[in-house]
């Protein structure tokens, strides 16, 4: 039986209906076409499907639906509105030439900005900490520390100027 | 990959989720975090008809610390949650030890300590520390709560003292005694993210110059979280020192009945017990000195 469930993504409501057996990273990708947030091992292990359940940082690929029902989800979509601004963490990651694939990006941003908002100015070795979750296969784990680093410079700096963490 | 299909409830109280779960019958499985459950559904390994879930309990939430009751843990309440809680900070250090190195940041978000017993692997990083502290399962059916000491638990890889009708409802740890100390040890091949190939808890109280009550918990080298009661019966009632935490290290070691895997071989397992032994006795002999 499909149920009802409502969903608070990037600050817009969904009511939506949906199978149980599906998890939020199909309901995210396939029915909302957020197709930023990726699949990658589907066992929880690689960090490529993270986003925010309530604040918290969760892999969706082991996330049924119908057990966020009622929550705020942030993806990667949310760290910028369409035509404004780049997110800190963004501008930071292309600075820093921690992009490469980009496949594994969107779930290492998300652990950023959960890390960030805890522990607003990490250490390296807390940074690396707050990214065990995560594999790039690209394997350029250094320039994707060095960029969380320069995004907590970026947005200690901003806070003044009114940029949302 | 998909996961199979099956019916989902959320009950918003223990009773009925009881209820839902005695209603149905065998394909009926508890969820919680979901993070050992969904991957084993995902892989087909575990099949289910009827998934119950338990983090809409309220009344299975919180960590609730009394000086003179101990510490008590609701079966919904995140590994995340037990690594971050004050109390448990002060007064169990050990267990905020083993919650921290617990898997990931996503899946500490996620997963529940009861979870973590309950999945009843031989490695599961919060049992050890449970076990040294002497905690139990608080256990619910319809028919009333009992209590099981996790000595009891354990009953094989992946299997349990649960009956099929009973929920895990709370972890009682009884209150830290006055100059006890524990630690939490573990190794594994691949830093954060990869399964313990060895574990060790160890608590112990000193009075005077003896220590008494001294619990070792080994895990990842027998089919379930175990005991090492003759590393134990050496230290009971002793007087410290670094040549008979050797000797304590080294029997614990032999107690030990670790396999050969894909983490570690059972030889090198058995060295590791009598290492990871050796600091857990010396931390928690040096924090138990200072309680």
């Amino acid at each position: 039986m499909k149920h009802q469930i409502k969903l608070n993504v990037n600050g817009d409501d969904y009511e939506l209906l949906v199978d149980p057996w599906r998890t939020l990273n199909e309901v995210l990708r396939e029915d909302l076409n957020l197709t930023g947030t990726k699949l990658g091992c589907g066992v929880g292990d690689c960090g490529a499907c993270t986003v925010l359940v309530e604040g918290k940082s969760v892999s969706s690929c082991i996330t049924l639906a119908v057990a966020v029902d009622g929550k705020k989800i942030e993806t990667v979509e949310g760290l910028a509105a369409s035509g404004e601004k780049l997110h800190p963490i963004q501008e930071a990651f292309i600075e820093k030439g921690a992009i490469q694939c980009g496949f594994c990006t969107a779930g290492m941003e998300m652990s950023a900005l959960h890390l960030l908002r805890k522990n607003p100015s990490p250490t390296e070795q807390e940074i690396r900490e707050g990214l065990s979750g995560h594999l790039c296969r690209c394997t350029g784990y250094n320039q994707i520390v060095e960029a969380i680093a320069d995004a907590a410079d970026r947005m200690n700096t901003d806070q003044g100027k009114g940029v949302k963490p | 990959m998909r996961l199979p299909k099956f019916d989902y409830v959320a009950p918003k109280t223990l009773d009925e989720a009881l209820k839902a779960l005695a209603a149905g019958g065998e394909g009926c499985r508890l969820l919680a975090g979901g993070t050992d459950l969904m991957v084993k559904m995902g892989h087909g390994l575990t099949a289910a008809s009827l998934l119950v879930a338990l983090k809409e309990i309220d009344e299975l939430h919180g960590i609730r610390f009394d000086p003179s009751k101990g510490l008590s843990i609701g079966a919904a309440t995140l590994i995340a949650e037990v690594a971050q809680h004050p109390d448990v900070l002060t007064y169990y250090p050990a267990m905020a030890q083993a919650a921290r190195k617990t898997a990931n940041t996503q899946i500490r978000n996620m997963a529940t300590l009861a979870g973590n017993l309950c999945n009843a692997a031989p490695s599961a990083d919060n049992a050890p520390v449970l076990l040294a502290r002497g905690a139990e399962a608080e256990i619910a059916s319809q028919k009333g709560t009992r209590l099981v000491s996790l000595d009891d638990f354990f009953k094989g890889p992946g299997q349990t003292a649960l009956a099929p009708d009973e929920i895990l409802t709370r972890i009682l740890v009884p209150p830290p005694a006055t100059g006890s100390g524990a630690s939490y040890q573990w190794i594994s091949p691949r830093g954060k993210v990869d399964i313990s190939a060895v574990c060790v808890g160890v608590s112990l109280r000193v009075e005077g110059d003896r220590m008494k009550d001294v619990r070792i918990a080994l895990g990842a080298v027998a089919p379930t979280p175990m005991r090492a009661n003759g590393a134990e019966a050496l230290l009971e009632g002793a007087q410290w020192s670094d040549t008979l935490a050797a000797e304590a290290a080294l029997k614990a070691s032999k107690e030990s009945k670790p396999i050969t895997d894909v983490r570690a071989s059972a030889e090198y397992r058995r060295r590791m017990v009598s290492v990871l032994t050796r600091r857990a006795l010396e931390e928690a002999h040096a924090r138990a000195v200072e309680n």
